[in-house]
C-alpha cells in the first residue's frame, strides 16, 4: 500500500456505526420468491418502456423494460417465470410515487436468459462494445443514487480524466452491504474495476474504504496482492459521515473541490461504488445482467439483522421474513440509512436497484418531531455542514418564505445529508425545509419558464399578425397604385388618341 | 412519510441552557464566599421575576407556556443579570432588570430565538443608566471584613436600609476598575494606584479568583462544544490587543492587560454573554468579527468612556451590527470560487 496524504472535508459527524450485528454472519441468499413485482423505474432518469406482455415466458435476465430516452436503463426479469399483470404500484421512492411494475410468477425451473459471457480477455475488446454491454445489462450505480453506469463510463471525450475512485466508504450507520461485499468478493470487485479502467482508458484506481473496517481491509489487501496490479491504491479514510458522498470522498482523496455546477470528471475523477464494479465483473464473467443486489436488513426491530442477496422486485416483507421477521413493538420502516433514508408505509413495496438497506427502528428510538423549539442560532448546524453552508440562515429564509433569497445562501449545494438535523438542539426538520424549498424554487422556475414561453409565443403571434397586416396593406396599396397607374395610362392613351384625332381633324379641314 | 434523519444527537435547547448555567456554579460559589449571599438572592429575585414575566408574555402572545418556561433560557438570563449586579442591589432594581430583559428585549422581539439584543445585557443596561447610585456600591470582599450574612443581605436588599450595626463605609467600596478610573481622572499615576494591594495583587484578589473560575467554566463549555471558541477568543483577543496598544501609547495611563482581563466582567462576557447564540453573529468568521468588536469596545468604553466597565454596552452595540456582519460573512460554500 502506498503512503498517501489524505485531506479532510469541512463539517461532518462521527456517528455511532451500529453495524456489528448485521456483519456478524456472511451474506445470505434469499429463497426463490413466488413472485416479484419488478419496477420499471429503478434508475435516475426516464422510465423504461415495457417490452413484454401478460403471459409471456421470461428467463432470468430477459429484458422486460427497454431504456427509453436520456438517462434511462434496461430492466431485466429478476426471476424466471411467466409475466403476470403490468400495473402501477407504489415503489420504494422518496416521493411515495407509484410506477409501472411487471409481475413475474416464478417457474419451478429457473431458466437463464443471459447474454454470452466475454470469451476473450476484456483487454482485447473495444471499450465501446464493453460500454454497450454495460448499458444493455441495465447496470446502475449501486451506492444508492442509481445513475446509469454506462453513461458514467463515457469519459474518453474528456481527456482530463485520470483517476477512477472505487467508493467503499460506507459511512452511514447500519448499512453494511458494501463492507460485506468487500469482505467476500474483493477479487471480483477489483477485476470489475480493471475492466472499468479499460473502458475508460485510464491507469489509476483509488479504492477508498474506512479505516475501521478491518476485515474488509484485510480482504481487499489480500486481493490486491493476488492481483498485483500497480494501478490500484488502497486508501484508508477516517470514518466520518458523509464521507461516502462522492464530493466529500474526492475531496478527501484529492484535496480538491468539485465545482458547484460541475461533476467529478471536471477535476479528473470518476467515482463508482464497489458494488457497481462487482456487477460489471459479473456481467463480463457470466453474462449476467443486473437482477439482484445485496440489501442490509437491520435495525433493532429486526430479529436477525443480516445482509441478503435479493432479486429486484422482491417485497420488503419477504426480506424481513428472511431476517427472522419483526420483533414486537411499534416500528418505523425505513428504506436506506438512518440519516437519508425515507419511510415506507407498507412492507408490500418491491425493492429496487437503489435499495441498499431496509432499516426497522422501534418508534421510541427514532427521532420524533413533536418537541421542536425555535432556532436559537447556536450554529452547530454550520459546524457540521459538509457543504460549508449556513443551515440556520437557510432555515430562516425558507420558513419566512423569502425563498428567492435562498440561492444567495447556496441552497442548491445542500446534499441533504441530514447532519444539521442530527445536531440541531431545537430538533428542527432542517433538511425537510431545504428539500421543500428546492422543489418550490424549481417549480417556480418551471412556471416562470412556461410563462416566459407563453409571453414569447404571444409576442411572436402579435408580431406575425402585424407583419401580415402590413404585408396586406402594402399589397393593397400596390394594387391601388397599379390601378391608378393603369387608369392614368388609359387616360393618357385616350388623351393622346383625342389629340391625334383632333390633329387629324385639323389636317383634313 | 417521516423525514430523514431518523436519529438525532440527544441534546436539547433546555440541556444547553441548564449546562451553561451549571458552568457558572463554581464562580457563583466563590462569589458567595467573597461577597456574601447577595448573588444567590439576586438570582432568586431575577429568576422569579423573569419566569413570571415570561409566563405573562407567553400568555399574551398565545404561545404554549410549558415548553418555554422549562427551556432554561429565562433562568440563564436571570443568572447573568445577577452576576452583573452588585450583591446588595435593592430588590426592585433586580426586578426591573429582569422584567425589562424578558418583556422588552425578549418577547417584544418575538421570544426565544428572535431577540436582537442579549436580554440580560439589555436589562442590566437599563438599570445601569437608570439607577447609577444603586449600582455603584459593591460589597467589600471577605478578608478585610467578614462576608455579609443572609440576614444582613435580606435586610439591605428588601428595605434598602442598613441594619443598625453596619454603615455603608464598612461594607462597601468601589470595584478595582472603578477605583482605577476614578484615580486616573483625578490625575493619579497608574503606577501609584496599582501599588494598592487590593488592585495589584493578581493572585489573591477575589475578582481574579472569580474570573478564573468563570473562564474554567467557559473552557468546559467550549470543550463540550456548547459554545464555539470563536467568540471567547475574539472577545479576549480584542481586549488584549487594545490593552497592549494602550500600554504602548502610555503605560502610566492605561492599565495592564491582565488587569483588564481579570478585574471586570471580560471573562463573563467572553464565555457567557457574547456567546448568547441568538443575538450573536451566525458564521464562524462572523462570530470572530462580532467578538473582536465587543473586545475592542469594552476596552474603549473603559479607557475613554464614563463607565468603568463596558461589557453591556459593547455587547448591545455589536448586537445591532449582527445583521450587517452576517451579510458580509456568508461562508464560501463547497465547490464555489474563492
Amino acid at each position: 500500500m502506498t503512503a498517501l496524504t489524505l485531506h479532510d472535508f469541512p463539517g461532518g459527524l462521527s456517528l455511532p456505526p451500529n453495524k456489528a450485528q448485521q456483519t456478524a454472519q456472511p451474506i445470505s441468499t434469499l429463497a426463490l420468491p413466488d413472485r416479484v413485482w419488478v419496477p420499471l423505474l429503478q434508475h435516475r432518469g426516464k422510465l423504461s418502456r415495457p417490452c413484454v406482455k401478460r403471459g409471456d415466458k421470461v428467463g432470468l435476465g430477459s429484458v422486460i423494460g427497454l431504456a427509453d430516452g436520456a438517462f434511462s436503463a434496461n430492466v431485466h426479469a429478476t426471476i424466471a417465470g411467466t409475466v403476470g399483470r403490468i400495473e402501477s404500484r407504489v415503489i420504494a421512492h422518496r416521493s411515495g410515487l407509484s410506477a409501472p411494475c411487471v409481475e413475474i410468477l416464478a417457474d419451478r425451473e429457473q431458466a437463464q436468459d443471459f447474454a454470452a459471457p466475454l470469451d476473450t480477455d476484456f483487454r482485447l475488446v473495444d471499450p465501446n462494445i464493453l460500454r454497450q454491454r454495460v448499458a444493455d445489462a441495465g447496470i446502475v450505480g449501486l451506492g444508492g443514487a442509481s445513475f446509469p453506469t454506462a453513461l458514467k463510463l463515457t469519459a474518453e471525450a474528456d481527456q482530463s480524466l485520470h483517476t477512477l475512485v472505487l467508493n467503499g466508504a460506507e459511512c452511514a450507520p447500519y448499512i453494511s452491504c458494501d463492507e460485506m461485499l468487500m469482505r467476500e468478493r474483493a477479487g471480483d470487485i477489483m477485476r470489475g474495476a480493471q475492466s472499468m479502467l479499460h473502458i475508460l482508458q485510464i491507469n489509476r484506481c483509488m479504492i477508498a474504504l474506512e479505516e475501521d473496517k478491518v476485515l474488509a481491509i484485510d480482504a481487499m489487501q489480500q486481493a490486491l496482492e493476488d492481483l498485483s496490479d500497480s494501478r490500484f491504491t488502497l486508501c484508508l479514510v477516517h470514518a466520518k459521515y458523509p464521507e461516502g458522498g462522492e464530493r466529500q470522498l474526492i475531496q478527501v482523496l484529492s484535496g480538491k473541490e468539485i465545482p458547484s455546477d460541475g461533476l467529478p470528471v471536471d477535476i479528473g475523477y470518476l467515482c463508482h461504488n464497489v458494488g457497481t464494479a462487482a456487477a460489471v465483473f459479473d456481467l463480463f464473467a457470466t453474462g449476467r445482467p443486473l437482477t439482484s443486489r445485496i440489501v442490509t436488513v437491520c435495525g433493532d426491530g429486526v430479529a436477525q439483522p443480516q445482509n441478503v442477496i435479493a432479486p429486484f422486485g422482491t417485497s420488503i416483507q419477504s426480506l424481513l421474513d428472511h431476517a427472522g421477521g419483526l420483533l414486537p413493538g411499534s416500528h418505523r420502516l425505513i428504506v436506506g440509512g438512518p440519516m437519508m433514508g425515507f419511510t415506507v408505509d407498507s412492507t408490500d413495496v418491491p425493492i429496487d436497484k437503489g435499495c441498499n438497506c431496509i432499516l426497522v427502528m422501534p418508534e421510541e428510538n427514532a427521532r420524533q418531531l413533536n418537541d421542536t423549539m425555535p432556532c436559537i442560532r447556536c450554529g452547530e448546524c454550520e459546524t457540521v455542514c459538509p457543504a460549508s453552508l449556513l443551515p440556520q440562515q437557510l432555515y430562516y429564509h425558507a420558513r419566512s418564505s423569502h425563498l428567492e433569497r435562498l440561492p444567495d445562501f447556496h441552497l442548491f449545494d445542500c446534499i441533504e445529508c441530514g447532519c444539521c438535523d442530527y445536531v440541531c438542539p431545537s430538533n428542527l426538520p432542517l433538511t425537510q425545509y431545504f428539500r421543500y424549498a428546492k422543489d418550490e424554487l424549481w417549480f417556480r422556475s418551471q412556471q416562470q419558464a412556461r410563462s416566459n414561453q407563453a409571453r414569447e409565443r404571444y409576442e411572436q403571434r402579435e408580431q406575425r399578425l402585424l407583419r401580415q397586416q402590413q404585408e396586406r396593406d402594402a399589397a393593397r396599396a400596390e394594387r391601388q397604385q397599379a390601378t391608378r397607374d393603369a387608369k392614368q395610362k388609359q387616360s393618357d392613351i385616350l388623351a393622346a388618341v383625342a389629340r391625334a384625332k383632333a390633329r387629324k381633324k385639323g389636317d383634313s379641314s | 412519510m417521516i423525514a430523514a434523519p431518523h436519529i438525532r444527537r440527544a441534546r436539547s435547547v433546555r440541556a444547553i441552557m441548564y449546562e451553561v448555567s451549571l458552568a457558572l456554579v463554581p464562580a457563583a460559589l466563590a462569589h458567595v464566599w467573597f461577597f456574601g449571599p447577595g448573588l444567590l438572592l439576586n438570582t432568586l429575585i431575577a429568576a422569579c421575576v423573569a419566569l413570571a414575566c415570561e409566563a405573562f408574555m407567553l400568555t399574551l402572545r398565545g404561545q404554549p407556556r410549558q415548553p418555554y418556561l422549562q427551556d432554561g433560557s429565562a433562568l440563564l438570563a436571570a443568572v447573568l443579570i445577577a452576576f452583573a449586579l452588585p450583591p446588595l442591589t435593592p430588590w426592585w432594581v433586580t426586578a426591573t432588570a429582569a422584567a425589562f430583559a424578558m418583556i422588552v428585549a425578549k418577547h417584544l422581539y418575538g421570544g426565544l430565538g428572535f431577540n436582537t439584543f442579549n436580554p440580560a445585557m439589555a436589562g442590566y443596561a437599563v438599570v445601569l443608566v437608570s439607577f447609577p447610585t444603586e449600582l455603584a456600591l459593591w460589597t467589600q470582599p471577605r478578608g478585610e471584613h467578614d462576608a455579609l450574612s443572609w440576614l444582613h443581605t435580606l435586610h439591605v436588599t428588601f428595605t434598602g436600609a442598613l441594619p443598625d450595626d453596619l454603615s455603608w463605609d464598612h461594607i462597601t467600596r468601589a470595584t478595582p476598575l472603578d477605583s482605577v478610573q476614578t484615580g486616573l481622572t483625578q490625575g493619579a499615576m497608574l503606577s501609584e494606584l496599582l501599588l494598592d494591594p487590593r488592585l495589584s495583587a493578581y493572585g489573591g484578589h477575589p475578582w481574579i479568583t472569580i474570573n478564573v473560575l468563570i473562564a474554567i467554566g467557559g473552557v468546559w463549555l467550549v470543550f463540550r462544544r456548547l459554545i464555539s471558541w470563536h467568540i471567547p477568543i475574539g472577545v479576549i483577543g480584542g481586549v488584549v490587543l487594545s490593552a497592549l496598544a494602550g500600554r504602548m501609547i502610555d503605560s502610566d495611563a492605561y492599565s495592564p492587560v491582565f488587569f483588564h482581563l481579570l478585574s471586570g466582567s471580560v471573562m463573563l462576557a467572553a464565555f457567557f454573554i457574547a456567546t448568547d447564540p441568538v443575538s450573536a453573529a451566525t458564521s464562524r468568521r462572523g462570530k470572530l468579527l462580532y467578538a473582536l468588536g465587543i473586545g475592542v469596545l469594552i476596552y474603549s468604553i473603559r479607557a475613554w468612556g464614563s463607565y468603568p466597565d463596558g461589557v453591556a454596552f459593547a455587547v448591545l452595540f455589536m448586537n445591532m451590527l449582527v445583521p450587517l456582519i452576517d451579510h458580509f460573512t456568508i461562508p464560501r460554500a463547497y465547490g464555489h470560487a474563492r
